[in-house]
C-alpha cells in the first residue's frame, strides 16, 4: 500500500521535472518580462509531492510497516519511537529521498525569492536544478528505491545499527544534507549565469543568502558529527582525519572561500570567474564525497551505505556534471584583470581563499593518495593524522594573523598604517603564551606559534567586539563571533592536545590503578535490561588524590539484540575545566576488562567555540544588512 | 571553444581522477585472509623495538625453518589471552621462531607488557605507525602469520590463538 503511494509520488515528481524543464524552455523564447504562472504552479506541486513522498516513508517507519524492504532492513518494533523516525534517513535509500527533497525545496525557494532578478537567469537555474533532480530521481527509482516492497511481509525488522541510535546522529544527516545538497542551487545558478550572461554584482546578490544558509548548516552538521563521534564511538577523540570526515571538509573549505570572495564580487564587481569556479566545485566536491562514501571505496563508519553498483551510477552522474560544468565554463570564460592594492580588503579576502585552497588540496591529496596507490600499484597505505598535522598546522599560524587584521582594511585602498595596538596585542599574546608555557609545561616551537597566533586572534576579536558596543552599525557582529570562535577553537584544541592524559590498561573487578594523581577503583559490575539491549555497567570510583574529590564513572557494554551488536558506551564526566573519559571493553576468555582512561582539558570549550563559528553564520542570516 | 594547453591539462586531470575512481570500485576492500595464503612476503624489514639500530629482514627469515609473525599491542586485551600459547610454543618447539610486531603502541607500554607476561619472541619489531601491518593486510590485532623458509605464508590466524590453533601450528611445522 505505502509502496504504491510512494512510487506513485516519485513518478509524479519525475513527470513534473520533465514538465518544468519543458515549459521553462518554452518560456525562455517569449519576450515577456515575467516568468509564466504555470511554472510556479508546477514547481509548487513538485515540492508538495516530494515532501509528501518523504512523509510517506516516515509513516512507514513510524508504523513499522515491514512490507517496505527499506523499513524491514532498517527498523524493528522494539526500537524507541524517536529512532524509528530517525531511521528514515539513517540508511542509503531514505537519505537519498531526503537528498531529493532538499534539491526540490531549494529549487522552489530560489525561484520564488529571487523575483527581482532577470527572468532568463532564473529559468536557466530552474532548468539546471531540475536536471540534477532528474538524475537523482532515476538513481532512486532504478537502484535505490526506498519504496520497494517485499512479500510475504516479514513479521519483524532487522533493526537499526545501534551506533546510529543516538540523538546527535538523528540530526546530523539532515543538517549535513541541507548544507551539502543546498550547494546544488548555486551550482545550477552558476551554470545559468554562464549561459545567460547574468554576471557580476547581481549574480552575487542572487546567491548570497543560499551560500550563507548552506555554510551554516554544513558547519553545524560537521560539528554535530564530531560530537557524535566523541560521545558515541568511544575512540576518545573528536577528529580523526577519517576519510569520511575529510570528505565533509572538502566542500566546507570551498564554500568558506566562496562566502568570502562573494563579498568581493558584490562590492567590487570583480573575481567573477573565481566565484563561479567555487560555486561549481562546492557541489562537485559534495557529490564526490558522497560517491567515495557510498560506493564503499572509502572504509569508515559510514559503511552502512556502501555498494559498488551505486558507485557506478554516482560516478557516471559525477562525470557528466564535471564535464558539462567545465565545458560551459571554458566556453563562456572571459579573462578578467585583477588589480588589487596590497593594503585593501580584497587582497586579504583573496589571501583567505588561497589558504582555503591550500587546505582543500592538502586534505584532497591525503584522502585520495591511498586510493590512487591502491588502484595503480596495488599497495595499501593509510594516510593518518601525522600527515595532516604536519602540513596543515603550520599554515594555521599566518592564517589566524591575517584573519584578525584583514577585516580592519577598507576596500580599494586603505591608509591603514601598522597600528601600535596590533603590536601591543602581539606582545600580550606572547606574554600569555609564556605564562601557559611556564606554569603548565613546555611544548614545541610550533605549538608556541599556534598559541600566540590564536591568542592574538582572540584578543583582537575582543577588541573589535568592544568597539562594536559604541558603534551604531552592528553588522560586524557575525564576523567577529565566527572569527573569535575559530581563534578559541584552535586555542582549546591546542590546550587539549598538549595537556591530555591518556592511559590504556587492563583491570579486574576489585583492582585499583593509579595514574598520576588519579586513583581508579573498579568497584563492581551490574547488569541492566533495557528495551532493546542488555547492558553490562561498570562502576568505577575515581579519586583525585590532590583534593580528594571522588567521582563515579559508569561505562557500559551494550549488547543489542536486533541486529546483535556490541557497543561500548563511554562514561564521560564533563566539567567546565576538563572531561573525564572512561571506556571499558571485555577481554574474551578472561576476567579482565580493557580500560581506556582519559582526562581531556577544556573539551566542552572545543564544542562551544566550534558552535560559535556556526552561530556567527546564523546571526548573519538574520541580519538584513551586511557588513561591508 | 579554442583549445589551449591549460584546458587539455585540466581535462586530462579530470579524466584521470574519474578513471581511478572507476577502477577503485573494483578493489576488494575486505581483506580476505585466504588470499594471503600461498603468497610470498616481500619488502620485509623491521626495527627492533628497544634498539633502533638493530634490524631484521627477509634474509634472516630465510634461515628459519618456520617463522610465526605475531602482531600484538599492550593495549590489546585479547593479546593477553593468547600470550600463554606463544610462551608455550617458544618453550616447547625450538624449531619455530616467533617474531612479534608491536602494533601502534607506545614503546614503554610494550616493554612493560612483555616484562609482566614474559617474552616469547625471538625478535620484537616495532610498527608504531602500523605501516608494516598494513602490508600484511592486518585489520585487527591480534593476528598471526605462519611462514616457511621460502617466505611463503602457510597459515594466517585472525584473532587470539587458542588451543585448537595452537595444535594446528604444531601440526604444520612438524
Amino acid at each position: 500500500m505505502l509502496s504504491n503511494i510512494g512510487i506513485g509520488l516519485v513518478t509524479l515528481i519525475l513527470i513534473l521535472s520533465f514538465l518544468i524543464i519543458y515549459t521553462a524552455s518554452l518560456d525562455l523564447k517569449t519576450s515577456r518580462q515575467s516568468i509564466e504562472k504555470s511554472i510556479y504552479k508546477l514547481s509548487l506541486f513538485q515540492t508538495t509531492f516530494t515532501v509528501l513522498s518523504f512523509f510517506t516513508l516516515i509513516i512507514g517507519f513510524m508504523n513499522s510497516d515491514f512490507s517496505l524492504i527499506n523499513v524491514y532492513e532498517n527498523s524493528h518494533t522494539t526500537k524507541p519511537f524517536f529512532y524509528k523516525i530517525a531511521g528514515t534517513w539513517g540508511n542509503h535509500e531514505g537519505s537519498l529521498l531526503l537528498w531529493i527533497n532538499i534539491l526540490v525545496i531549494f529549487s522552489y525557494l530560489f525561484l520564488v525569492f529571487n523575483y527581482n532578478h532577470e527572468k532568463k537567469f532564473r529559468l536557466y537555474t530552474l532548468i539546471f536544478q531540475n536536471i540534477l533532480i532528474l538524475g537523482f530521481l532515476f538513481f532512486l527509482l532504478l537502484n535505490s528505491n526506498p519504496f520497494n516492497s517485499i512479500y510475504p511481509i516479514p513479521l519483524e525488522g532487522l533493526g537499526l545499527n545501534p551506533i546510529l541510535q543516538d540523538p546527535a546522529l538523528a540530526i546530523h544527516p539532515p543538517l549535513l544534507y541541507v548544507g551539502f545538497v543546498g550547494c546544488s542551487i548555486y551550482f545550477s545558478a552558476a551554470m545559468a549565469s554562464l549561459v545567460s550572461g547574468y554576471d557580476g554584482k547581481l549574480f552575487a546578490q542572487s546567491i548570497k543568502t543560499w551560500v550563507k544558509i548552506s555554510w551554516c548548516f554544513q558547519t553545524l552538521g560537521i560539528i554535530v558529527g564530531s560530537i557524535w563521534a566523541y560521545y558515541e564511538l568511544g575512540w576518545g577523540g573528536f577528529w580523526f582525519w577519517d576519510p569520511v570526515e575529510n570528505a565533509s571538509l572538502l566542500p566546507w573549505f570551498a564554500i568558506t572561500a566562496l562566502m568570502h570572495s562573494l563579498v568581493v564580487l558584490e562590492k567590487r564587481n570583480t573575481l567573477y570567474s573565481w566565484v563561479i569556479i567555487l560555486c561549481l566545485s562546492t557541489f562537485i566536491l559534495s557529490v564526490t564525497g558522497t560517491f567515495l562514501v557510498r560506493s564503499g571505496i572509502l572504509n569508515s563508519v559510514h559503511t552502512f551505505a556502501s555498494d559498488p553498483a551505486r558507485g557506478i551510477y554516482i560516478l557516471v552522474f559525477l562525470s557528466l556534471m564535471i564535464f558539462s560544468a567545465l565545458s560551459i565554463f571554458f566556453l563562456k570564460y572571459k579573462k578578467e584583470n585583477y588589480n588589487f592594492n596590497l593594503k585593501s580588503r580584497e587582497t586579504f579576502i583573496l589571501a583567505n581563499n588561497w589558504f582555503m585552497a591550500f587546505f582543500l588540496i592538502t586534505v584532497l591529496i591525503g584522502m585520495l593518495y591511498p586510493i590512487f596507490l591502491d588502484v595503480l600499484t596495488n599497495k595499501k597505505i593509510s594516510v593518518g593524522p601525522p600527515f595532516f598535522n604536519i602540513v596543515i598546522i603550520p599554515l594555521v599560524v599566518p592564517f589566524m594573523f591575517l584573519m584578525a587584521i584583514g577585516p580592519k582594511f577598507g576596500w580599494i585602498k586603505s591608509q591603514n598604517k601598522i597600528n601600535y595596538k596590533i603590536l601591543f596585542l602581539i606582545l600580550g599574546a606572547i606574554v600569555i603564551n609564556l605564562f601557559i608555557f611556564y606554569f603548565f609545561g613546555n611544548y614545541s616551537l610550533l605549538s608556541n606559534a599556534i598559541f600566540i597566533a590564536a591568542i592574538f586572534l582572540i584578543l583582537h576579536s575582543f577588541l573589535d567586539a568592544r568597539k562594536l558596543i559604541n558603534d551604531k552599525n552592528k553588522t560586524g557582529l557575525p564576523r567577529i563571533i565566527s572569527h573569535l570562535g575559530f581563534g578559541l577553537l584552535v586555542f582549546f584544541i591546542g590546550i587539549n592536545h598538549q595537556f591530555s592524559l591518556e592511559e590504556d590498561f587492563n583491570l579486574k573487578v576489585g583492582e585499583i590503578k593509579q595514574i598520576n594523581s588519579y586513583k581508579i577503583n573498579f568497584e563492581n559490575i551490574r547488569i541492566k535490561e533495557s528495551k532493546n539491549y542488555k547492558a553490562i555497567i561498570g562502576n568505577f570510583k575515581l579519586t583525585n588524590l590532590k583534593n580528594n574529590l571522588v567521582q563515579y564513572l559508569n561505562p557500559e557494554i551494550r549488547i543489542y539484540s536486533n541486529p546483535e551488536t556490541l557497543t561500548y558506551e563511554a562514561a564521560i564526566k564533563t566539567k567546565i575545566t576538563s572531561d573525564f573519559y572512561l571506556t571499558m571493553s571485555n577481554v574474551s576468555r578472561s576476567d579482565y576488562y580493557n580500560i581506556k582512561f582519559q582526562n581531556k582539558p577544556f573539551m566542552i570549550w572545543i564544542w562551544i567555540s566550534a558552535l560559535m563559528i556556526a552561530l556567527g553564520g546564523f546571526i548573519r542570516l538574520t541580519l538584513k544588512k551586511n557588513e561591508y | 571553444m579554442n583549445i589551449s594547453i591549460s584546458k587539455i591539462i585540466i581535462f586530462s586531470f579530470v579524466i584521470f581522477f574519474l578513471f581511478v575512481f572507476w577502477r577503485g570500485l573494483k578493489i576488494d576492500n575486505n581483506y580476505n585472509t585466504l588470499n594471503l595464503i600461498g603468497n610470498r612476503i616481500s619488502n620485509f624489514q623491521l626495527t627492533e623495538l628497544d634498539n633502533d639500530h638493530q634490524y631484521i629482514s627477509e634474509k634472516d627469515l630465510k634461515k628459519n625453518e618456520h617463522t610465526l609473525i605475531n602482531f600484538f599491542a599492550s593495549w590489546c586485551a585479547p593479546c593477553r589471552s593468547e600470550h600463554k600459547y606463544l610462551l608455550n610454543l617458544s618453550n616447547e618447539n625450538k624449531e619455530i621462531k616467533i617474531i612479534g610486531i608491536n602494533f601502534k603502541d607506545k614503546k614503554n607500554n610494550a616493554l612493560n607488557f612483555l616484562k609482566e607476561l614474559g617474552n616469547p619472541y625471538n625478535f620484537v619489531g616495532s610498527d608504531s605507525d602500523g605501516k608494516m601491518s598494513v602490508l600484511f593486510g592486518i585489520y585487527g590485532i591480534p593476528e598471526s602469520i605462519l611462514i616457511d623458509s621460502d617466505l611463503t605464508v602457510i597459515k594466517k590466524i585472525v584473532g587470539p590463538i587458542n588451543q585448537f590453533q595452537y595444535d594446528q601450528i604444531l601440526e604444520l611445522v612438524k
